[in-house]
Parts: structure tokens; sequence; C-alpha cells
């Protein structure tokens, strides 16, 4: 999907289309440029330019003190990024994957989160933490998590999840930028989407804590982030022929969470369905439910639903098809929204208020 | 870690001949463990000849802060007693340690203490009350860790390590001459920050100093069933930095050992693991119960080990423990005391919307909600 717009004039150049790692590169590139600050470091991303090549040419261009090779230890990763912040730098973390993150995740709980508030502001955490995340790619075991629960439920962290190339580039610049944490999850099916962006002119894009109405609808509103939109995007597309107009909301950033931007969609649709890879049960998707439910009952037609991964560890490759929310499961809990005025409970026990991702 | 070499290029060098397989690739340490080493006793000053060579200065200097700091933490122990403070991890016997450790950095420097270490803290001009106000339960960190260069009191056993470990590497990257000491006890060596801290150390050359008061206990467990190493001291060895055993009530030893630590540190030598001896002569906290672990005869034997009388001792032996100095520093602890104890019998002045102040640069929309529902709260509160 793009969200470039090209300048309206005739003498604009025309773009190559860049793609979401090329985005990601670019940015990490112009934030160490623009402030000496800027550390990037983890494991394998100096003269091999990260696993996913996203820090690719960045040692060669700032040298070995600005873009780190580590020692293979994620706390100690993390942790000694904590020191050097204490020391009035702005580190960017790389964790080579979702599941190789959780031995730093003391550090982010008891450290990185809570420094500011038990320093009362005086020691802020200008910190960013990649992690590549999601499944989609085939990825043997501890390759493939979507572990943003965790993250979400840890207060003064922020956790923002970009779907586009502009999201990438513009996002990962405001991550980098900001006095607070940021996890910033990267959808790694999504490295090699191409849009047509150009670095020498990156598009602007909303702030941290702002949702973005990619496609306008009026039947219901399909809430989602990362890897799930262009699923969203193409269910919506495969709705017309169904004679839903599904509007999709991305919500780029977990916390701080735009209960406006939702909200005043699920107000105009009147149904909602949330829609992730991460699992149902726990999942970010009750929590978004709930607060759509809190302020908008009056307005909703139906039981906010949920399309979610199953309740599982991540199944092998093979079998992750299975897992992973599709266009069809998509377009299922859509046709479970009571359309009928006369719907009543069918006896089955699977009316339409069932968490969606435990097995349908 | 070993230096391969590729068959040919190898001093080994000649290649297959026939059905012989090639030799592996050459292999050699790459640097000489022997200089690593600790001592095999811990190293000691007091009631040796090297005692008479301590400065009387700094003799002085050391007792009156370990009869300060003994007093600091009788009187933290007794505000504990009397609902002051909701805990106090004493660390009565280990003055030494806490004094030492303050006194040899320099203002630009950076201490990064355990909860076990206010005393550490305070030694380094942190004030009192601020050092405490975690132990009171006000507010986590009492002080502004900039001011003094003290990290936060880290409760988390041994995760402030690789915290001193950055902030030290931090300084170097942009040609500051600061050291970090960082304190941990011999619980804390068992964690994985412990390991992971030594190892960026190590390989970064940061200029840390790692000093580990093994205090024979964590909590109930003592060291034997924490390590089989030779000693806490000999673990530096495997990281590839020198580790020093030190009797840890022996002030000027301390001061020796952990002084030499932090100029090779700031000379760009790279860092140090120091293990200091001592024995926790409390509780873990008012909270534990140690009869239920060890015997008052151990808890005797080191009592005749004390660090305040072992300093009291060479004092007297130079006729420096003039009746007229051993008063001057008595009056000067308890007035420090007794300003602890009046400033610990106020009630802090708490402000409970001060919960949302910094969870965050500025607080998110959930954050405002919430905190306008305090707000409500209290203020019903308050008409009743």
């Amino acid at each position: 999907m793009s969200t470039a717009v090209v300048a309206g004039d005739t003498t604009a150049t025309e773009r190559k289309p860049a793609t979401m790692a090329q985005a990601l590169t670019r940015a990490l590139r112009d934030a160490m440029a623009e402030d000496p600050a800027v550390h990037v470091m983890g494991e394998d991303v100096g003269q091999l330019g990260g696993v996913f090549r996203i820090t690719d040419g960045l040692t060669a261009e700032f040298g070995e003190d600005r873009c780190t090779d580590t020692p293979l230890a994620e706390a100690g990763i993390l942790g000694t990024a904590v020191g050097m912040a204490m020391y009035g730098l702005r580190p960017v973390v790389e964790m080579q994957f979702d599941a190789f993150a959780y031995p730093a995740f003391e550090q982010l709980v008891s450290h990185v989160a809570r420094m500011r508030n038990r320093t009362r502001g005086t020691m802020p955490m200008p910190l960013t933490i990649r992690i590549p995340y999601g499944g989609g790619i085939g990825g043997v075991e501890h390759h493939s998590d979507s572990s943003e629960a965790y993250y979400m439920a840890t207060p003064g962290l922020q956790v923002l999840a970009p779907a586009t190339v502009a999201d990438a580039y513009g996002m990962l610049r405001a991550a980098i930028a900001s006095d607070d944490p940021v996890v910033f999850l990267e959808p790694k099916r999504l490295y090699w989407s191409k849009a047509d962006w150009s670095p020498e002119e990156p598009t602007p894009v909303a702030p941290i804590g702002r949702a973005e109405v990619r496609r306008t609808g009026s039947s219901a509103t399909l809430i989602t982030y990362g890897p799930s939109l262009p699923v969203c995007l193409e269910a919506a597309e495969a709705a017309r022929a169904e004679g839903w107009d599904l509007e999709v909301v991305d919500l780029r950033s977990l916390v701080p969470f735009d209960d406006e931007t939702v909200c005043a969609s699920v107000r105009r649709t009147g149904r909602a369905v949330v829609v992730h890879e991460s699992t149902g049960f726990g999942g970010p998707g009750g929590e978004i439910a709930a607060r759509i439910t809190e302020r908008c009952f009056h307005h909703l037609e139906a039981p906010v639903l949920r399309v979610a991964g199953f309740d599982i560890p991540y199944p092998p490759p093979m079998l992750e098809r299975h897992h992973l929310p599709g266009v069809d499961r998509v377009l299922d809990a859509v046709a479970r929204l009571q359309w009928e005025a006369d719907w009543t409970e069918d006896g089955t026990g699977r009316g339409a208020g069932g968490t969606e991702g435990r097995g349908a | 870690m070993t230096v391969l070499e590729q068959p040919g290029s190898s001093r080994h060098g000649s290649t297959a001949t026939g059905d012989r397989p090639a030799p592996p690739p050459a292999w050699r340490p790459r640097v000489d463990p022997g200089p690593l080493l600790p001592d095999e006793e811990p190293y000691r000053v007091l009631g040796t000849d090297a005692a008479g060579k301590v400065d009387a200065d700094l003799l002085k200097l050391l007792y009156e802060q370990l009869v300060r700091g003994r007093r600091y933490n009788t009187q933290a122990t007794a505000l504990t007693r009397q609902g002051r403070l909701a805990v106090y991890p004493s660390s009565t016997g280990q003055e030494a340690c806490e004094v030492a450790a303050a006194l040899v950095l320099e203002e630009r420097d950076w201490l990064f203490p355990s909860y076990r270490d206010t005393l550490a803290a305070v030694a380094r001009g942190l004030d009192p009350v601020q050092a405490l106000t975690l132990l009171r339960g006000d507010w986590h960190t009492g002080y502004d860790p900039h001011e003094h260069r003290v990290a936060p009191l880290c409760t988390p056993l041994a995760t402030q390590l690789p915290h001193a470990v950055g902030l030290a590497h931090a300084a170097r990257l942009k040609g500051d001459d600061v050291v970090a000491l960082a304190m941990v006890g011999d619980g804390g060596t068992s964690e994985g920050d412990f390991h992971e801290a030594l190892n960026f150390a190590a390989v970064w050359q940061a200029p840390v100093v790692f000093l580990v008061q093994n205090n024979g206990f964590a909590i109930s467990v003592p060291l034997a069933k924490q390590t089989a190493a030779p000693s806490l001291a000999h673990k530096a060895v495997g990281y590839g930095m020198p580790g020093r055993l030190v009797d840890g009530n022996d002030a000027p030893a301390l001061h020796e050992v952990l002084g030499e630590a932090v100029t090779r540190a700031r000379r760009g030598g790279g860092p140090t693991l120091v293990e200091a001896v001592t024995y926790r002569m409390e509780a873990h906290t008012n909270a534990d119960d140690a009869t239920r672990y060890r015997n008052d005869a151990e808890v005797e034997t080191w009592r005749g080990h004390d660090p305040i009388a072992l300093v009291e001792r060479e004092l007297a032996a130079r006729d420096l423990l003039t009746p007229g100095f051993v008063s001057d520093t008595k009056d000067a602890a308890e007035e420090m005391a007794g300003a602890l104890r009046a400033r610990m019998n106020a009630d802090p002045a708490l402000d409970p919307m001060d919960l949302f102040a910094h969870v965050y640069a500025a607080p998110t929309g959930q954050l405002r909600e919430q905190s306008d529902l305090l707000r409500a709260e209290i203020e019903a509160e308050g008409e009743h």
C-alpha cells in the first residue's frame, strides 16, 4: 500500500519504490547524522549490517563507536544502554528477533520503564529498542513471536508498530527523538513491502500516539496495526463483493493509545473487529474491545469481535498459515456482526460475543 | 578467547602429507591469566608491616568516617523500630567497604549502590534523608542522581552493574576521564547481570570498578551454596580482568586496593573486580531472623575483627587516638544522628498527584483521565 503523495506540480520527479527495510535504515542513518548522541548497538549490527540488514552501512559511515557489535547478551545490551542514556547518549538497541528480547525483559521492566518515574523526572530514558517481530516469514521456533502485550502492560514504555514505508521512517525518527523509551516493533514480513517513498523528501507522518484511518468505510471498522494492516486492507476490498464498506484504522501506536480516532470511527460505523497476530487471550484486542465498549456502547450495533492468533505457542513454519489471521477469518468475523435486525442467539454458544482467536 | 590461525599460515605450517590430516589451527591463550589472579589470602594492611606506612591523616579520616557510618547504621535501625523506616538493610560491620568506596572516587566519578549501600551514598555527600527516602517509602529515589553522581539505589540484584558499565563506556566515548564504581553482594554474583556486566566491561575495557562485598550471606543462604569458585575474585580471570581479594574490614587496605583499581581504570587500564571479605553483623533486614540460619559464635568471631576497632588499634599504637580526637569524632557522629532523627521524625509531605507526574515526559490521555479520577476521590475525602 502506498500513502505517499507526490507533490502536485508537474515538475515533481518520479520516485523509485523503497522498501520498509530501506526506510528504516535511512531513518537510523539520518538520526545518527543529525545527533551525535545517537548510538546504535546490538548483535551483528556492525560489519554484517544486522541479520535483516537494517543497520547496513552505519558502521562504515559512523565508525564502530557509533554502531557497535556487542557481546551476545541481551540483558547486557539493554543494561549498558541504560547506563549510556544516564550519561546523556541516545542509544538505539537492536534485539535480533522478538523472542531473543526476553533476556532483556528485566532491564526493560525494572529500569528502562521506571527510571523517569523513580527519579521524579531527573533521569529520563531516551532509548529506542528495535524488535523485528511477528510471523509469516517461515521462521523456525523463537523467530516469530508477537510480544506486544508484554510491553503494553508495562507503564512507562511507548509501544509503536509501523505498517507502512512512510511510517517506518517517520515513526523511527520520532522514536529516537522521544525522551521516553520506545519499544519499536518492526513487522518483519513487511520489511520488503514497497511504496513510492523518497529519502530526499520523506512523507510527513502523524506523531506518536495517533492512529490513521487507512481506508474509509461506513459498514464496520477493522482496527489493526503492524503486519495485519495489509490483511485488513485486502479483506476490506474483498468485502465489497458482500456489500460491506469497511473502514480500516491503523493504530500505529499501541501506547499511547488513540481512543479518539478509534472511537470516532466506531461511532460512525457502529461495528468493530480488532485484528492482530498476537494471541487473543490476554492480547491487545481485549483491551481495545473494552475501551470501545466503555466509550461507544450506545453506538454499537454488535459486540466488538476479535480476530487474533490462536492461544498456542507460535506454530512451526509449515503450519503457521493456519494460525495467522487471514482475509477469510476477518471476513467471517465481519459476517458475525449481527447484520440481521432480528438476530437471536442460535443456541450454539458461538454467538457474536466469543473471542474469535480462541478456535474460530 | 582464543586466536585461531588458518592451517598453512600457522607456525605448525606444514600441509597434510599422505593419509595424515592437517594439524588443527594453532591455539594460544589471548592473555596470560597469571597476573589476573587474586592473592591467596585477603590483602591486609592493619596488623601488618604496611600499617605504619598509612598516612596519619588518612587513618584519622577513615576513623571519623567509620564511627559516623556505624552511628548512621544504628540510627537507621532505631528508626525502623520506631516505624519511621519501612525497612533497613543494615551495613553494620561493613562500614569499611562503604566508606572506602566513597572516598576513592573523585567528584566527577559515579557510584552505583545497591539497597544496602545507603552509607556509601551518604559518605559520598548525599543527604541522609534523601538517601533513606526509598526505605522510608515516600518516593523510590529521593535525590537527583546527577547532583552527587550517585545512581538510584538498586533493588533487583546486580542489575545496576551493566548500567555502571554503560555509563563508564559513554564517558570514555565522550573523552571524559570518569570512573564508575559499582557495588554488589556475594549473592548478586550469581545473577546473570553480574556475568554480562563483567563481560561487557572487559570487552569494552570500560573504566569500571566492581566491588563485591562478600558478607557471607544472601539473606539466609551462605556462600557455599552460592558458588563453587575458589573465591569470588577468581571470577575476574574468566573475563580477562584482574581480580583482587581484600580484607573487607581493613579500611586502609580497601582504600589502597580500590584506589589502585580506580586509578587503573581512569588511565585506560580497564575494569577490576574487587572482592572484600566481610561479615553482615545484623540480620538481612529488620524483617529477617538471623538466628534461624547462623550461630552466635560465628558472629562473635567477626565482632573481634570489627573495622572500627582495627583502625583504633593502629591509631592508638601511633598515639593518635587522643581523648580529644575520640570525643570530637563521637560528638560529630551524634550530631549527624540527632539531625537525622529529628528530620525523620517529621512526616514527609506527600502529594498523591505526583503518582502521575513522571510516568512519561507528558501524561498520556489515559493517565490524565486516571489522575482526574484520583483528584476527585481526594477532594471527596476532604469533604467528609
